[in-house]
C-alpha cells in the first residue's frame, strides 16, 4: 500500500478535520523501528516528556513547517502554546516560572520538537538559553522582572554576541558600554541575531573594560530603548521561521541595574551559556536526522525501480544501516554530554564541544543522504527532507563553528599535564 | 449534593497509525509484541472531559482506572499528567488478558464504581483496536445506571446530566440522573497536552494496585475466538465500455 504517497498527499492538504488523533501524516507516530527508538534508556518521566513533545511537534508544528519556511513566518502563537506546556524555560527555576528540568530532559524535548520544525525549535532553544542566563546570573530583581514573562513567552528573547568583525574570535568584540552615572551608553553593532527586531529582550555582550575576555560584560537591553535599531531582515537558506537581523546600538542608554553579574563577567556568562546552547542545537540536529531516517526508510519501502522496491537494494540497505548507526551513536554522545553538564563534571565543556561537533556533522550527513535516497523527489519542496537538510546545515556553523569545537577539544587534550 | 468522584476508565490500544498490523501465523489473533501501545484516543477525550468537569467545580475528584498488564500504568500516568487525581490499576496479565473482553472489563469497572461510590463513570465510546463499543453499555447495565453514550456534549445540571448524543439521525439530547455512565465520542472535546509541570506532579500521585479477584470478578470468557484472518486481498476490477455492458455484467454476477 502506498503509505508514503498517502502521507505526502495528506501533508500537502493540511490537517483533516478535528480528528487530530487519526491523522496519518505525522513522521513521528509511524511505527518507530525499535533500534533507533529515541525512548530507549530514558526514565518513565522522561518518556512522558518526550511523548508529549512528539505529540506537540506532530500536531502543532509539522503541518505548518513548510509554510513557515516558505512565508518566513515567526510562529508566535504556536510558540506561546509551547510555552503553556512549559517549554519557555525548560531548565529555568520553577520559582520564576520555569520547569526546573535537567539538561538531559531538555535535550530529549528539543530532539522531539525538532521533528516538527527545526527552525522554530532552534529559536525556542535560544530563547531558553537567554532565559537561563538571567535566571542564573541575574539578581532577584532582574529574575523577577524578566524570567516569568520569558517563561510564558509573553516576551521573547535574543542573544547578541557575534559582531560583523568578531565571530569565532568572540572575545575581540568591539561594542562598547561607557559608564555614565547610573547608565551604560552602548555603541556598536551585532550581526546574525536570531529573532532580532521581533523580540523584546536582548542579552548583549559589550565591552565595559579593557581588551580581551576580561573586559566584557553582559547587559539586558529592552525593546524600544532609544538607540536600539535593527538592520534588514536577512534572506537565509534555512531557519526561515525565525527572522535574523543585525542589532544596532547608537548611544543606547541601558540602566546599570540591567547588567547581569559583575563587570568583566560577561565572557564567562557567554561561555557557560554556550555549553548548554551547543547541546540544544545538537539536539535539534538529532531530531531532524531521526525524522529523515524514518522518511528515507518509508520511501525505500514504497518506491520501486527495476521491478522491485528500493528496500531490496543492498547498497541502500547498507546506507540506511549506516545512517541508523550514526544516529544512535550521536544520540548517545549527546545525552552523555547533557548528563556531564548537569553534573558539572570536569569533562563537561570538552564533551559538549565533542557532542556539538560530532552530532551536527553526522546528522547533516544523515539528512543529506536521506535526501539522496528520495531521488528527484528529495529536491522538491513538497517533501520535508529538503527542509531538514537546509535547516540543520547552519548548526555546523553557529554556537561556535565546528572548527572552534576542534580548538576547544585540542586545547583540552594538549594542555593536560602528564 | 455535588458529585464526589468521577471514574474515567481507560483502554490501552495498539498505536493508532501503526502502518502494518500482522495476523499471527496460527490465526489466533494479531501480533502485539513489539508494537507500540498508547491510550485509546476516545479514552483521552473521556479524560479531558472529566478534568474539565473538575475544573468547572462540578466534581471533586477524578480517578483514572485501567485493566491490563504492567504496561497499562504508563497510560494511567498520562491520565494523571492530564489532570486526574489518582489512579487504579487492575492487574490482568497472561492468558486472562488475552481472553479479556468487554464483559469482563465491564464487570471490573462496575465493581469498582460501586466500591468507590463513583457518581459518574466516563469511558471512550470504543477501543480502536477491537471497535467493540460494548464496555460502557455493559457497565451501565451491570450497575443498573442510566447511560449517555456517544456524547458530544455533557452538561451537569444539579443531580442530572444533560447529554447530547451523536446518533445516525443527527443529535439527540437526553437528561439522565446520576450516578450514570457516559461514553465519549470524537467531537466531545480536544484533549489537552500534558504540561511539563503536570507530568512532574503526576509522579507523586498514587496508583493503587488490585486484582480482579479482589473485586470478586470472575474473568472467565464466554466468548472463544475461533480464527482471525486478514481482510481478503482486493481483486482487480473489470473495465467496461458502455452502460449496457455494465448492466449485463451485474446481471450475470447475480448482483441485480
Amino acid at each position: 500500500m502506498a503509505m508514503g504517497t498517502l502521507s505526502r498527499v495528506v501533508r500537502l492538504s493540511s490537517c483533516i478535520g478535528r480528528s487530530r488523533r487519526l491523522i496519518f501524516n505525522s513522521t513521528q507516530r509511524r511505527g518507530i523501528a525499535s533500534c533507533i527508538d529515541p525512548a530507549h534508556g530514558l526514565s518513565d518521566e522522561q518518556k512522558e516528556f518526550q511523548k508529549m513533545a512528539f505529540d506537540f511537534a506532530a500536531h502543532e508544528m509539522s503541518p505548518h513547517m513548510a509554510e513557515w519556511d516558505e512565508k518566513e513566518i515567526f510562529p508566535v502563537e504556536t510558540m506561546r502554546k509551547a510555552a503553556q506546556l512549559g517549554f519557555g524555560g525548560i531548565y529555568v527555576q520553577p520559582e520564576v516560572g520555569g520547569s526546573g528540568l535537567s539538561r538531559l530532559d531538555t535535550s530529549v524535548i528539543f530532539e522531539a520538537l525538532s521533528t516538527g520544525c527545526v527552525s522554530t525549535t532552534a529559536y525556542i532553544s535560544i530563547h531558553n538559553m537567554c532565559n537561563w542566563m538571567i535566571d542564573t546570573f541575574g539578581n532577584t530583581e532582574q529574575r523577577e522582572k524578566f524570567c516569568p514573562e520569558l517563561c510564558t513567552m509573553d516576551k521573547f528573547a535574543s542573544y547578541c554576541l557575534t559582531e560583523p568583525g568578531s565571530g569565532s574570535d568572540a572575545a575581540s568584540l568591539l561594542t562598547t558600554a561607557k559608564l555614565e552615572g547610573d547608565h551604560y551608553i552602548l555603541n556598536g553593532s551585532k550581526a546574525f541575531i536570531s529573532g532580532g527586531g521581533d523580540t523584546d529582550v536582548y542579552i548583549v555582550m559589550c565591552r565595559t573594560g579593557g581588551k580581551g575576555p576580561k573586559g566584557i560584560s553582559c547587559v539586558v537591553v529592552e525593546k524600544d530603548t532609544p538607540g536600539l535599531s535593527f538592520g534588514k531582515k536577512e534572506k537565509k537558506v534555512g531557519w526561515n521561521s525565525q527572522p535574523t537581523r543585525a542589532v544596532i546600538l547608537e548611544d543606547c542608554h541601558v540602566p546599570v541595574t540591567n547588567r547581569l553579574g559583575q563587570e568583566g563577567q560577561g565572557f564567562n556568562i557567554a561561555m557557560r551559556g554556550l555549553n548548554g546552547g551547543r547541546i540544544n542545537i545538537a539536539s535539534c540536529s538529532l531530531g531532524a536526522a531521526h525524522a529523515c531516517v524514518q522518511l528515507a526508510r518509508d520511501h525505500l519501502l514504497v518506491r520501486k525501480q527495476f521491478g522491485e522496491a528500493l528496500s531490496n537494494n543492498q547498497f541502500l540497505q547498507f546506507k540506511l544501516a549506516e545512517m541508523a548507526t550514526k544516529l544512535v551513536a550521536s544520540r548517545l554522545l549527546l545525552r552523555e554530554a547533557a548528563v556531564a553538564l548537569q553534573e558539572s563534571r570536569s569533562d563537561a565543556v570538552s564533551l559538549c564541544s565533542m557532542a556539538k561537533l560530532f552530532v551536527t556533522d553526522e546528522c547533516f550527513n544523515i539528512c543529506n543522504q536521506a535526501l539522496q535516497m528520495h531521488g528527484g523527489y528529495g529536491y522538491l519542496k513538497d517533501y520535508a527532507v529538503q527542509q531538514f537538510v537546509r535547516d540543520i546545515r547552519v548548526h555546523q556553523i553557529l554556537e561556535g563553528t565546528n572548527e572552534v569545537m576542534r580548538m576547544i577539544i585540542a586545547r583540552s587534550l594538549l594542555s593536560e599535564s602528564g | 449534593m455535588s458529585p464526589a468522584s468521577v471514574f474515567v476508565c481507560l483502554s490501552l490500544t495498539l498505536l493508532s497509525d501503526y502502518p502494518v498490523i500482522r495476523v499471527k501465523p496460527d490465526n489466533s489473533g494479531v501480533v502485539t509484541d513489539g508494537v507500540k501501545h498508547s491510550m485509546n484516543p476516545f479514552c483521552e477525550i473521556a479524560v479531558e472531559e472529566a478534568v474539565k468537569l473538575k475544573e468547572k467545580k462540578f466534581i471533586k475528584e477524578v480517578v483514572a482506572v485501567s485493566c491490563g498488564p504492567t504496561q497499562v500504568t504508563e497510560t494511567i500516568r498520562t491520565a494523571l499528567a492530564m489532570g486526574c487525581d489518582r489512579g487504579i490499576h487492575v492487574e490482568v496479565s497472561g492468558k486472562d488478558y488475552e481472553a479479556m473482553g468487554p464483559l469482563q472489563i465491564a464487570k471490573i469497572f462496575a465493581a469498582l464504581a460501586k466500591k468507590e461510590e463513583a457518581s459518574l463513570v466516563i469511558l471512550g465510546k470504543q477501543a480502536i483496536d477491537d471497535d467493540c463499543n460494548q464496555t460502557g453499555q455493559m457497565t451501565a447495565a451491570l450497575l443498573d445506571w442510566p447511560q449517555g453514550t456517544f456524547a458530544s456534549e455533557v452538561t451537569i445540571d444539579g443531580e442530572k446530566v444533560k447529554v447530547v448524543r451523536e446518533i445516525d439521525g443527527g443529535l439527540e439530547t437526553i437528561k439522565i440522573s446520576m450516578p450514570a455512565v457516559l461514553t465519549a465520542d470524537l467531537r466531545l472535546n480536544t484533549p489537552r497536552y500534558a504540561t511539563l509541570p503536570n507530568i512532574m506532579k503526576a509522579k507523586k500521585k498514587k496508583i493503587a494496585n488490585m486484582k480482579p479477584a479482589d473485586l470478586g470478578v470472575d474473568m472467565v470468557s464466554r466468548v472463544e475466538v475461533l480464527r482471525v484472518d486478514e481482510p481478503p486481498t482486493r481483486l482487480a476490477g473489470v473495465k467496461v465500455e458502455t452502460v449496457d455492458d455494465l448492466v449485463a455484467k451485474l446481471k450475470a454476477n447475480g448482483t441485480i
